[in-house]
């Protein structure tokens, strides 16, 4: 049992804290998340030079590493800056699929253009009637020799506007909710028959609603066995739960320390909110939530890096607990801030808006409390 | 960064269990199996088996006597005695009195007093509390007087736990002139019980056990030799104290196992809803308790093992210890009130002799449910004692936060 971090995950956290704190200042965020793209592609290719894009990989597909320890570490800083550059959906759910589905041509000709920074990528899932359950899925992909008829709408697609070449969850075959049966396989972006309606999330973020309308693609579009693609997918947005999970330890540290600090200078009859016991102990609060979070987050970590099967459970309870902080930290914030904390001037509603998005991506509180308690 | 233990610790996991197979004894095995209160001699007994071992003071420097274990070494230990049901050790002596002597105390009193706590040949109690002192701990009334090579002692001291089977108390008195600011005023002084001038009065708590003590001191005379370091430093050495009692009172190991235990009981008892015959672990409502329940317990366990992990780098542990302490308790509490619901009306008799030493008779309601509602009431205590959860909040603001 170790809680230190390796050299190289230290030298990755000192590499990606550094980019935050002096690249990445609240007026440039929000200059990048108020562009026409919404993220900065000079930033895109630092990340890509730095090396960053390969974290989620294995050795042998040319990555960092790939633990999940050292997911953590990237995404809890990238956290602290409220980071909207699409790292999420490019390396962690599309980049995941792709190395844990696809052949050596398909890492080839997808994975490294994706870790030198030279294609946006993302992954379709959610349906508008699927909500959590990722074997809902109504988009049909019809195989007719070598050519594959695509139909069907996609949700709120993270990166959805930018990616050029997207990943699709599609039935092949059985019910709408069958587990066996579920496909992936990727589509030029570009193709005929796709609709693409984008816009900005309540974080900053950019997604889009996709329609699929009889897009035909080759079958060598498919990655893995056609029928059996549940158990990746699945994997893949556990992996991407945990990276939010993260990235809301990072928020939550950020949004508890400007609070404090905000609460040692505002003065109200005649003194700081600081010295309040009402507001203190609210603060306090706040304080061990975060405590307790990064403990359930590294624990996730270790126990999603020991591949004994596992890891959905302890996914679950970080999920969960994590989610309970996230609320709690991002609306005592606003809370105590006062009247300056619903203001889109303050970046502190901005953390709030990122902890409230992050509650209900890849299963909210709830889902995985009782997924928690199912297994 | 990993939670998998090494070829060695899984060893060590071995011999801990061996040992408790082979030595912890099968009497106290059934008392805490059967919610029966454990006496003196069953706390005695089971550490004089750990202290043969070279196992009981597990927090203790080596040089002392103590085990040398890494966290996860003591993070073993702890598991392996819950789920063999063993106690654990009274922390009065080894856990509380003992860093002070070993930090604070001199050569002399080093010699003196621990190798028999270590040995479990005298038994300890606390002397902070006072009717009047109890959150505002540093306003306490009890007066120590030099008066040559003596120091007089009079005043009261309240909360003591088991004080009635104490041999010694180590106490904070007030030494200073009364215009001395409180703290500065304080100081830690160790007093045997069988001093003429000393009373002990028990105090009933809601479950109607003798649990804790008021102690009294009429011109209690003290060798001045039994003052820790300096006069006026009683504060600051307790505050060390204080922090070793808080890592203490998180009961992560006990709670974990009377998680499982509520689990399995929960399998087997009805949910009493119309119509559903159904158990209550199947209940909805209870699942999702229980669940969020597990979860905070396991990240607290984190929160421990991280602390422990930062303690064995040489740092003492910091006023993180008070989330242990707050998050620890409110979780003890949280079980306890949980089995009260699961007894249902068998949480209602209140047969005390039940749950003694010696009882006979056929126990009423099942599985020890009847035990459920006094511990819960007793139970209250934990967010209070050690420094009330509030006082713990207080310390999290000033001492991190800043305020």
């Amino acid at each position: 049992m170790d809680f230190s971090y390796s050299e190289e995950q230290q030298m990755l956290q000192d590499s990606v804290s550094k980019f935050i704190s002096t690249e990445y200042d609240w007026d440039s965020r929000q200059a990048i998340a108020k562009s026409e793209t919404g993220f900065s592609a000079d930033h895109w290719q630092l990340f890509a030079e730095l090396g960053w894009l390969t974290v989620p990989f294995k050795e042998d597909d040319g990555g960092f590493g790939g633990s999940a320890v050292d997911l953590i570490v990237t995404m809890e800083e990238f956290g602290k800056g409220l980071l909207v550059e699409p790292f999420l959906a490019n390396t962690i759910l599309a980049g995941t699929l792709i190395a844990e589905a696809g052949s050596s041509e398909q890492k080839t000709e997808l994975l490294t253009p994706l870790m030198e920074g030279n294609v946006q990528l993302a992954f379709a899932y959610a349906e508008p009637q699927s909500r959590y359950e990722l074997a809902n899925i109504q988009c049909s992909a019809v195989i007719n020799g070598d050519e594959i008829v695509l139909n069907g709408h996609k949700a709120v697609v993270l990166n959805g506007a930018a990616a050029e070449k997207i990943l699709v969850s599609v039935r092949t075959s059985g019910d709408a909710c069958d587990r066996e049966g579920v496909s992936l396989l990727w589509v030029d972006a570009n193709s005929a028959g796709i609709r693409r309606e984008s816009y900005a999330s309540v974080d900053g973020q950019r997604a889009a609603d996709i329609w699929f309308d009889n897009v035909t693609l080759p079958t060598s579009n498919l990655l893995g066995d056609v029928g059996e693609a549940i158990d990746v997918i699945e994997m893949t947005i556990d992996r991407a739960a945990l990276a939010i999970c993260a990235e809301a330890v990072g928020a939550m540290q950020m949004s508890l320390f400007k609070t404090v600090e905000y609460s040692k200078i505002r003065k109200q009859f005649n003194t700081t909110l600081s010295t309040f016991q009402a507001l203190q102990h609210r603060m306090a609060n706040m304080f061990i939530e975060v405590e307790q979070a990064k403990s359930i987050l590294l624990m996730a970590a270790m126990e999603m890096d020991r591949l004994d099967g596992k890891a959905p459970k302890a996914l679950s309870a970080a999920k969960s607990r994590i989610g309970k902080a996230a609320r709690l930290v991002g609306e005592e914030s606003i809370q105590i801030h006062g009247g300056i904390g619903v203001t889109d001037e303050l970046d502190v509603g901005h953390y709030f808006k990122r902890l409230t998005a992050i509650q209900f991506s890849f299963g909210s509180t709830d889902y995985h409390t009782a997924r928690f308690a199912a297994s | 960064m990993n939670i998998d233990f090494s070829a060695d610790e899984l060893a060590f996991q071995q011999e801990v269990s061996t040992f408790l197979a082979e030595e912890f004894p099968e009497e106290i095995r059934n008392k805490t199996a059967n919610s029966i209160e454990l006496g003196k001699d069953d706390y005695v007994n089971w550490q004089k088996i750990l202290a043969k071992k070279g196992w009981a003071a597990t927090n203790w420097p080596v040089e002392y006597g103590g085990t040398g274990w890494t966290p996860t070494q003591k993070y073993i230990f702890g598991n392996e005695c819950a789920k063999a049901g063993a106690p654990e050790v009274m922390a009065f002596g080894l856990k509380m009195v003992a860093p002070v002597i070993y930090i604070y105390g001199n050569e002399e009193q080093k010699q003196r007093f621990l190798p028999d706590i270590l040995a479990s040949n005298v038994w300890w109690c606390q002397g902070y509390s006072e009717p009047n002192a109890g959150s505002d701990l540093a306003s306490l009334k009890t007066t120590a007087v030099r008066e040559g090579d003596e120091y007089v002692v009079n005043g009261t001291k309240t909360w003591t736990t088991l004080g009635q089977h104490a041999d010694w108390i180590f106490c904070l008195v007030r030494t200073g002139a009364a215009d001395v600011k409180n703290q500065n005023a304080i100081s830690f002084l160790l007093i045997d019980m069988k001093t003429p001038g000393i009373n002990v009065s028990p105090i009933y708590l809601l479950d109607g056990s003798p649990e804790v003590n008021e102690v009294h001191f009429d011109n209690v005379r003290v060798p001045a030799e039994n003052l820790i370091g300096e006069e006026g430093k009683g504060w600051t050495y307790a505050k060390v104290l204080l922090t070793h009692e808080r890592t203490n009172i998180a009961g992560v190991t006990d709670s974990k196992n009377r998680l499982k235990d509520l689990k399995e009981k929960a399998a087997t008892t009805s949910d009493g809803m119309p119509g559903s015959h159904s158990m209550l672990s199947d209940n909805p409502a209870w699942q999702q308790k229980v669940a969020e329940l597990e979860i905070e317990l396991l990240a607290l366990e984190y929160t421990e093992l991280k602390t422990l992990a930062a303690v064995s780098t040489g740092k003492a542990p910091g006023p993180e210890s008070s989330i242990l302490k707050i998050k620890g308790t409110e979780i003890q509490q949280t079980i306890d009130i949980l089995n009260v619901e699961m007894a249902g009306y068998y949480g209602l008799p209140f047969v005390r002799d039940q749950f003694m030493d010696g009882f006979d008779g056929v126990p009423i309601g099942p599985d020890q449910a009847a035990a459920s509602a006094p511990i819960y009431f007793n139970n209250r205590k934990a967010t209070i004692y050690g420094g009330s959860n509030e006082i713990q909040t207080n310390i999290i603001c000033k001492a991190v936060l800043g305020l």
